[in-house]
């Protein structure tokens, strides 16, 4: 099962901790808010993605499991 | 009565006589409502679908069968919502979405004014195959007239009534995010009618934290006839990927502007003609509001109103509001109306979207002036990239819709964009906005007592 990054937009308030902790998947736009690359983590990034998701001051950032998504 | 009765009443020439049709709108009164008895009248009693408890509802295959897809804007499959309501746990909530937010379609509150019982039939057919206790119908508060008939409607019923579920009229904010059905589900209990993050989404876990479904007022209206004529009947229209007949808002540069009722697939040409033909030459066609898609002028006699034909446009029919764009009108300044608009009713939650449309907003407006600073071909790139950088970033498909908006215009306005980034605002530029926005709304119901006059129909050639 792989995992991904994602943000909660309406949470997010760009500290931009997670850019910080995680340049692989995370870059900021102008306004500080982050870019997110949603493509599954490689087993070497999972480590960082949580201590990302851990040091948002907010909790915005998640760490998706990926979801059979049924849209409605 | 049909499309010629209609006719008298507003002289548009309608040649086609439209076997078949109007189905949603057949005798659909000009001043008033229909009431509980014409309506059961001309329809026939609201049909029982009988199922054991644990087991689906005979109604939910009937639907799928049909093919049924939501009218809304998303087009999701009908049957698929229902089953996935069904599927989640505890009691289910049903709520009738006539919130109908966008500017440039009127289909929704104009079948809540006219016809409230159809929509409230296929509310009430969905709540009992989904057994669901509540009805929850949200009304757009500014629609004053589509409130009381819904009102009405609802008394009437409940006088009469045996059977289904409690009904409530509620009214909603008129902002074009209201009708979102994430900002739904969070007014109805009790939040700001704003968008939350999802997931859960509102069939696991919506009103009361229920498994709610919210289904527009016309994908309710179809629901209430294919229950009582079956799939087949709802198939005879159409083409085999969209069957059935839709409602389509059409405005801009025609005779007569206003809610048809189409068979799925048929031309825009065909519709136009059926408003009375074109007041001016036609520079484009707005498909599917202001998160669609424009058709630029040349196009536009080809185009057939199906997401099958329109795919290639990478347009969708939407929500089916249709807006034509007349030669006296400047594309470059009718972009920079509407993207303000679009960033001012962003619900300021996500920053991208915030500040993103705002940004967009601006970068148009400096376009429209030639206050550029650099190039005209940097200006131009760097509007592409600000509309790239909002897609996909907010709760809600708000910014991917305006920034949808806007490069679509300045695809099939590119001459126009080049020419306003180069030298500056043009003659049309003064010229007071054609586009319908809400306040412009308000005037286009001023002459008649509907909000929106209701003309024909037209049949696929």
């Amino acid at each position: 099962m792989s995992e991904r990054v994602r943000v909660n937009p309406i949470a997010c308030e760009a500290h931009g901790m997670c850019a910080e902790l995680l340049p692989e998947r995370i870059t900021l736009d102008e306004w500080g808010y982050p870019i997110v690359d949603e493509e599954p983590l490689p087993a070497s990034l999972i480590d960082h993605a949580r201590r990302a998701a851990e040091a948002c001051p907010t909790f915005a950032l998640l760490i998706e499991r990926e979801r059979n998504g049924r849209r409605g | 009565m049909n499309a010629r009765a209609l006719a008298q009443e507003a002289p548009a020439p309608l040649d086609a006589q439209a076997p078949g049709l109007p189905r949603l709108l057949a005798e659909i009164p000009q001043e008033s409502l229909m009431t509980l008895g014409e309506h059961l009248a001309l329809h026939g009693d609201i049909p029982l679908y009988e199922h054991r408890r644990r087991e689906e509802s005979p109604l939910i295959g009937r639907i799928e069968r049909a093919g049924l897809r939501g009218r809304g804007g998303a087009g999701f499959p009908t049957a698929a919502k229902l089953r996935a309501v069904a599927a989640s746990r505890g009691r289910a909530i049903v709520v009738v979405n006539i919130a109908e937010g966008e500017p440039a379609s009127l289909k929704d509150r104009t079948l809540a004014q006219a016809l409230p019982h159809l929509v409230l039939d296929g509310g009430e057919l969905a709540a009992e195959a989904l057994g669901a206790d509540e009805l929850l119908v949200c009304v757009c508060e500014t629609a004053s007239a589509s409130v009381e008939s819904v009102a009405t409607a609802l008394e009437e019923r409940a006088s009469r009534r045996q059977r289904g579920p409690a009904a409530q009229l509620v009214t909603v904010p008129a902002t074009y995010v209201a009708g979102q059905e994430s900002a739904l589900v969070n007014f109805l209990g009790g939040g700001p009618a704003l968008p939350t993050f999802t997931p859960p989404r509102p069939f696991e876990a919506g009103v009361r934290k229920r498994p709610t479904l919210v289904s527009n007022a016309e994908t309710l209206a179809h629901l209430a006839l294919i229950a009582r004529h079956g799939s087949g009947w709802f198939r005879e229209l159409g083409t085999p990927s969209e069957p059935g007949s839709a409602l389509v808002t059409l405005s801009g540069p025609v005779a007569y502007p206003g809610v048809y009722e189409i068979e799925c697939g048929s031309s825009l040409r065909s519709l136009i003609d059926a408003a009375g033909g074109p007041t001016a030459r036609v520079r484009g066609a707005l498909v599917g509001g202001y998160g669609g898609t424009w058709i630029a002028g040349e196009l536009v006699g080809g185009i057939s109103l199906s997401d099958e034909h329109l795919a290639p446009h990478r347009a969708t029919l939407g929500a089916g509001a249709v807006v034509l764009l007349s030669e006296n009108a400047c594309p470059v300044a009718e972009t920079a109306r509407v993207a303000r608009w679009l960033a001012e009713e962003s619900s300021r939650q996500c920053g991208p979207c915030l500040h993103g449309l705002d940004a967009l907003a601006r970068t148009v407006e400096e376009i429209a002036l030639a206050e550029a600073r650099g190039k005209a071909g940097q200006r131009l790139a760097q509007l592409a990239q600000l509309a790239t950088l909002v897609r996909r970033r907010g709760a809600c498909g708000h910014p991917d819709g305006a920034s949808a908006f806007v490069l679509s215009a300045v695809d099939a306005f590119a001459p126009d964009f080049t020419d306003h980034a180069r030298h500056g605002a043009c003659e049309a530029c003064s010229r007071p906005g054609e586009l319908p926005l809400p306040e412009q709304v308000r005037v286009y119901r001023a002459g008649g007592r509907a909000e929106a006059a209701v003309r024909g129909s037209v049949r696929r050639r």
